[in-house]
């Protein structure tokens, strides 16, 4: 599958390294959902390491759609519960 | 819902409502591209934005530290001369800058990482546009309804992903080179009125001023020595208070040596 960090690019994941990154995701959703924000500034780099580790780029001539779409590396807490709570992300 | 399929959904639905729009399949592609364009000039103008105002900010750096170098060279020359006191108020004068050169030092650093994100997402979006492009035309000379359709909703929400990420990143960046445009200037507007000038202003600024009276005042006594017989104005050396003492320390000197 096609995983987007925000920022930097699109990674091809294989399925079989799904389990982990949710469980990783997982971590950076409670740090949102009790607006903790060093344990999300972790949970987050995590998850994003764990995306590049298991990933490779997909190719940057490429237009595909990915599957899941992450916040990118230097996203604050309260802007991901910004980007969560509007709609306005894509311009135009 | 996990964050991952959260955000996912919020840029697909985006997506899906520019789709909607056109009523001709192929009237999206052609919209899209020029969307796109568009996009990428915005881009390599965000760059070159980014990029002024960090070779300003860069700019007064450098004036900074100069006025710092300069502070540090009375200093010393203060010392050389016994004037704690005035390589006190130089040194103190000098950390007031270092601190400015600092902040504006880290804001250097984000404004340069900012530029290599900005640019990178310019080389992205420019190999998705140009594919888009061949894409496109492939598209519509082999146009048959239901194969189109598909083959335009996948280009189009893919190029659309593409857009929304580097639309945040340009935003960002603009955010950063505002805010630093706004600083900088308020550094100009320092430099500009002298409020920072003056701590160093050249040869009229007090530190000089009383260092140049001190270097002035130490040749009177290095040439009364030298008329005494002495190697050396040892008066200076005695004087950490005032500039007027020398006289009286001299005469000191020599009612210790008739005693």
């Amino acid at each position: 599958m096609i995983i987007r960090i925000l920022g930097e690019g699109q990674y091809d994941v294989a399925d079989s390294a799904l389990d982990r990154l949710n469980q990783l995701d997982a971590v950076v959703e409670s740090a949102v959902g009790s607006r903790d924000e060093a344990a999300f500034a972790v949970a987050l780099k995590e998850l994003l390491d764990g995306v590049r580790t298991v990933g490779v780029p997909h190719p940057v001539d490429a237009i595909d759609e990915s599957d899941v779409i992450l916040p990118g590396p230097d996203s604050g807490l309260d802007e991901v519960a910004e980007m969560l709570a509007e709609d306005g992300l894509i311009p135009g | 819902m996990s964050l991952m399929k959260r955000m996912s959904l919020i840029f697909k639905a985006k997506a899906n409502k520019a789709l909607d729009r056109a009523e001709d399949p192929r009237e999206v592609l052609d919209y899209s591209y020029q969307k796109q364009l568009e996009m990428l000039q915005q881009v390599r103008r965000g760059v070159a934005d980014v990029a002024t105002s960090r070779k300003r900010v860069e700019l007064q750096i450098n004036q900074l530290k100069q006025q710092s170098d300069k502070l540090t060279s009375q200093a010393q020359q203060a010392i050389t001369m016994n004037r704690e006191d005035l390589a006190r108020e130089a040194l103190t004068r000098k950390s007031g800058l270092t601190a400015q050169i600092n902040d504006l030092s880290t804001q250097h650093a984000q404004l340069q990482g900012e530029e290599e994100k900005l640019t990178l997402a310019q080389q992205r979006l420019q190999a998705k546009v140009e594919s888009f492009r061949t894409k496109k035309e492939t598209i519509k000379a082999t146009y048959t309804a239901a194969e189109a359709q598909t083959r335009i909703n996948e280009a189009v929400s893919g190029i659309g992903e593409e857009m929304g990420d580097i639309g945040l990143a340009m935003q960002r960046a603009e955010d950063k080179t505002q805010e630093m445009q706004a600083r900088a200037g308020a550094v100009d507007e320092l430099i500009a009125s002298g409020a920072l000038d003056d701590l160093t202003a050249s040869p009229n600024d007090d530190i000089s001023r009383q260092l140049d009276a001190l270097s002035s005042s130490s040749d009177v006594e290095a040439e009364l020595a030298a008329l005494k017989g002495q190697s050396a104005p040892q008066a200076i050396s005695g004087a950490g208070a005032g500039q007027s003492e020398p006289v009286i320390d001299v005469a000191s000197t020599e009612k210790q040596a008739e005693q």
